[in-house]
């Protein structure tokens, strides 16, 4: 053996030398990823070292937030967390935020968008905290363990990529430690300064709650079928077409109905992006899709193709849906079909505030699919609850209209009237097409004119457009 | 009149007159009529209530042209005849009796028709009729019960009860239905209006609901009571005619226009004769298939769905 060779040793004993080995101080920026969704272990058990070692002043920039976080409000409280940059915000926390916690607002950006803003140091992340299902000890890391145990897979790295080649520091908090060289991987070694072994990272089950499964809900039935009817008829649906469906009841029964048709006429898809879901792999797996774009697992059965299909691919979120020049996969999408919580007669989508103002969710990739996709489509029920969905205008735009091609609900089609090539190839295919305006007012013939949210001065949140302005802001709710 | 008595009845959509969820989005899924029920799915101490509801329903939702129906308690209970009136105020089509045995079930409740019209000032006639009927009692009286009143868009079986009273179960061939189903067919056609099937209740059986609708079609029903809107669409393609089906229909109506203009007395089509059955079949596959959407509707049947 040479004396002078120098070998390495990334691993070290616990979060807490981690946190000491990177330097983190007062005022500096951490990142976290999402891809645990709820049932995520990471963010927690490295706040409460954080919060022991007495630094303040925190930045959090975590590619998003769920009800599982709410142990952030005592950290709030205490003056540990001061910024939060996330996709989404849920639950306890999500509520205490809208009424006021903290003294800077939230800054909400899409997946597009925090990738591009890490790339090009808007946002400079100190030290990355990554939670890895499983890694070797120069760090090369996967979302799954080829190696033995695998009970704690979540799929794709696709977010924690991005912080992984840009952050300053990067801790890798793994359950398994694998024989070298764990290849290929996701994050690579050169990337990675420290690792630490972890008993529990993530309870995979809060990914969601098993295999995402076709509604039968007959309102989601129904406009998926009207969806799917639009996506036939809009010129694009091709030998070779690309597509992009969310997890939403509607949105993910719209597979089920393009199927059909793309059995019948024989139509092949080269390429399903996004969130990749059971239905989009059984699709894949019996060769309606040719390859899987993954930025992110929505299901178990997702996490276990990517293991096993070799072009179920992991992409990272600056590949996804960089709105930088370069490019980046969205832009080669023929069509997205998008859910929503509200839309307004400008065509702009909220999906990040409730109807009592209140945040309940997450920008996520819906304004960078919408807007580079060829044909965006949104599926919303006309009434939700008693509520309408369809407004004068939205709680919050989280996607601008002029990105929006159609919007589909169970009483009716509106094609935005930027689009009147496809409002006649709709027409002629006798879609049930009418104005957004119609819309709404059938909504309210139904649910009544709602009652306006009265907020107070205060911003809660900034919602960023994907290309780096400021697009809207959310005020906090008048108790 | 606010009923139509020959139309087209494949699906009845079934809505529990308790459950307000359903109420507003009911029309939606494309069935031929609506059935709110305030009779066996609404508990005793809710029946007020869910009488409240269905009325509220009625007189807020604009159900465009779907047939709207409702099942009211038997009038010999103490909600029947509150039912009867509080529905024909809020503007139902259509009252569906439960438990039909006799004729003097449907002009006992012909009467206090006649009387709530009165009271309400309403158009003497304006609202139809449809029995139930669910009893080997009920099904030996059919023909006078689907013959009692004018106001009588159809009979429908209800198979649960019906299949209890004869002391036996449902089959999945429905051999126990078969000879209940035929005569409700014959007693319909005697006397002009709908024969309805029975509902399947097993909703995520759709091989065996696909058998049962395909059974009941070849017996001679008009459609069918759906418990789910996911029943419907399975129902109307059932009952949406072929494209071989449709342009044989088309060949019969034209040569029939052609005949009626050349004032040719007997019409032959290909080589055969065309008489007055083959020409009601294809009108009514004509229908069935503008119905369907998949023909476009240009030409207006005096019978359509009869």
């Amino acid at each position: 053996m040479k004396a002078t060779a120098i070998r390495t040793n990334k691993l070290m004993d616990s979060i807490e030398v981690a946190i000491e080995r990177s330097g983190l101080t007062d005022g500096m920026t951490i990142s976290f990823h999402h891809h645990f969704r709820n049932g995520d272990a990471i963010i927690n058990q490295v706040m409460a070292v954080i919060s022991q070692k007495g630094i303040k002043g925190l930045t959090i920039a975590a590619s998003s937030l769920s009800d599982i976080h709410a142990p952030l409000i005592e950290y709030i409280d205490r003056g540990i967390v001061k910024r939060i940059e996330t996709s989404g915000l849920r639950g306890e926390l999500a509520n205490s935020i809208s009424n006021g916690l903290m003294e800077e607002p939230i800054v909400f950006r899409s997946h597009g968008n925090r990738a591009e803003a890490i790339a090009s140091r808007e946002i400079v992340i100190d030290v990355a905290f990554l939670g890895v299902p499983a890694c070797d000890d120069m760090g090369n890391a996967n979302g799954f363990n080829r190696d033995g145990d695998n009970s704690a897979a979540c799929g794709s790295l696709g977010y924690a990529m991005v912080d992984a080649q840009y952050a300053n520091y990067v801790v890798l908090l793994t359950q398994h430690i694998v024989t070298y060289p764990n290849t290929p991987c996701a994050i690579k070694q050169n990337q990675v300064d420290g690792i630490v072994k972890l008993d529990y990272i993530g309870d995979p089950k809060g990914i969601s709650s098993g295999a995402t499964r076709y509604s039968t809900n007959p309102k989601d039935i129904k406009i998926a079928k009207l969806a799917c009817d639009v996506m036939l008829n809009a010129g694009l649906f091709e030998d070779g077409f690309s597509f992009q469906t969310g997890t939403g009841g509607a949105s993910l029964a719209v597979t089920r109905f393009l199927k059909e048709h793309m059995d019948s006429k024989n139509i092949r898809a080269s390429f399903a992006l996004g969130g990749i879901t059971s239905q989009i792999v059984k699709l894949h797996e019996a060769g309606y899709v040719k390859k899987l774009l993954d930025v992110q697992s929505f299901d178990l059965d997702a996490v276990k193709s990517i293991q096993e299909n070799p072009y179920h691919q992991v992409v990272d979120a600056q590949y996804y849906a960089t709105p930088a020049a370069m490019g980046g996969a969205v832009n080669r999408l023929d069509m997205v079909v998008l859910s929503a919580l509200e839309v307004d007669v400008n065509f702009n989508v909220n999906v990040l505030t409730g109807s009592d103002g209140i945040i309940r969710g997450a920008v996520g990739g819906h304004p960078d699919t919408s807007a580079s996709a060829q044909l965006s489509i949104i599926v919303v029920p006309l009434v939700r609850g008693r509520m309408p969905s369809i407004l004068a205008r939205v709680n919050t735009i989280v996607t601008s209209g002029d990105t929006v091609d159609v919007v589909v609900t169970d009483q009716g089609i509106a094609v935005n009237p930027q689009r009147p090539d496809l409002i006649a190839r709709l027409a002629n295919a006798g879609l049930p097409l009418c104005s957004i305006e119609e819309l709404k007012e059938r909504a309210e013939s139904i649910t009544g004119t709602p009652v306006a949210i009265q907020y107070t001065n205060r911003v809660v949140g900034v919602v960023k457009h994907r290309t780096g302005y400021t697009l809207d802001h959310i005020y906090q709710v008048k108790r | 009149m606010r009923f139509v008595k020959n139309r087209l009845r494949r699906t009845m959509l079934f809505i529990p007159g308790n459950n307000p969820s359903m109420m507003p989005d009911a029309h939606l899924y494309g069935a031929d009529a609506l059935m709110f029920d305030l009779e066996d799915s609404v508990k005793i101490t809710e029946k007020d209530a869910a009488r409240d509801l269905v009325h509220q329903a009625l007189k807020t939702f604009n159900y465009g042209d779907v047939e709207l129906v409702v099942r009211v308690n038997p009038l010999n209970t103490p909600h029947g005849k509150a039912d009867v009136m509080s529905m024909i105020e809020a503007g139902v089509q259509v009252i569906r009796l439960p438990k039909t045995e006799h004729a003097g079930d449907v002009l006992e409740a012909e009467q206090w028709i006649d009387h709530c019209e009165e009271v309400l000032g309403i158009q003497k006639g304006s609202v139809g009729l449809m029995a139930a009927i669910e009893s080997g009692q009920g099904i030996l009286n059919v023909h006078a019960i689907a013959t009692a009143s004018k106001r009588l868009i159809g009979i429908a079986i209800g198979a649960e009860d019906f299949v209890t009273d004869l002391k036996t179960t449902r089959s999945p061939e429905g051999t126990e239905l078969f000879t209940a189903r035929s005569m409700i067919v014959f007693a319909a056609r005697a006397a002009g209006i709908s024969a309805l099937d029975t509902v399947f209740s097993d909703v995520n059986d759709e091989e065996g609901f696909c058998a049962e609708v395909a059974l009941i079609k070849q017996m001679g029903f008009d459609g069918k009571s759906v418990i789910n809107p996911r029943q419907i669409a399975p129902v109307n393609q059932l009952y949406t005619p072929s494209p071989n089906e449709i342009e044989k229909a088309q060949a019969i109506i034209e040569a029939i226009r052609e005949a009626d203009e050349k004032g040719l007395g007997v019409v032959s089509l290909n080589g055969k004769m065309i008489d007055r059955p083959v020409v009601l079949r294809a009108q009514r596959v004509i229908a069935l298939a503008i119905a369907a959407g998949v023909v476009e509707n240009t030409v207006v049947f005096d019978n359509i769905g009869g």
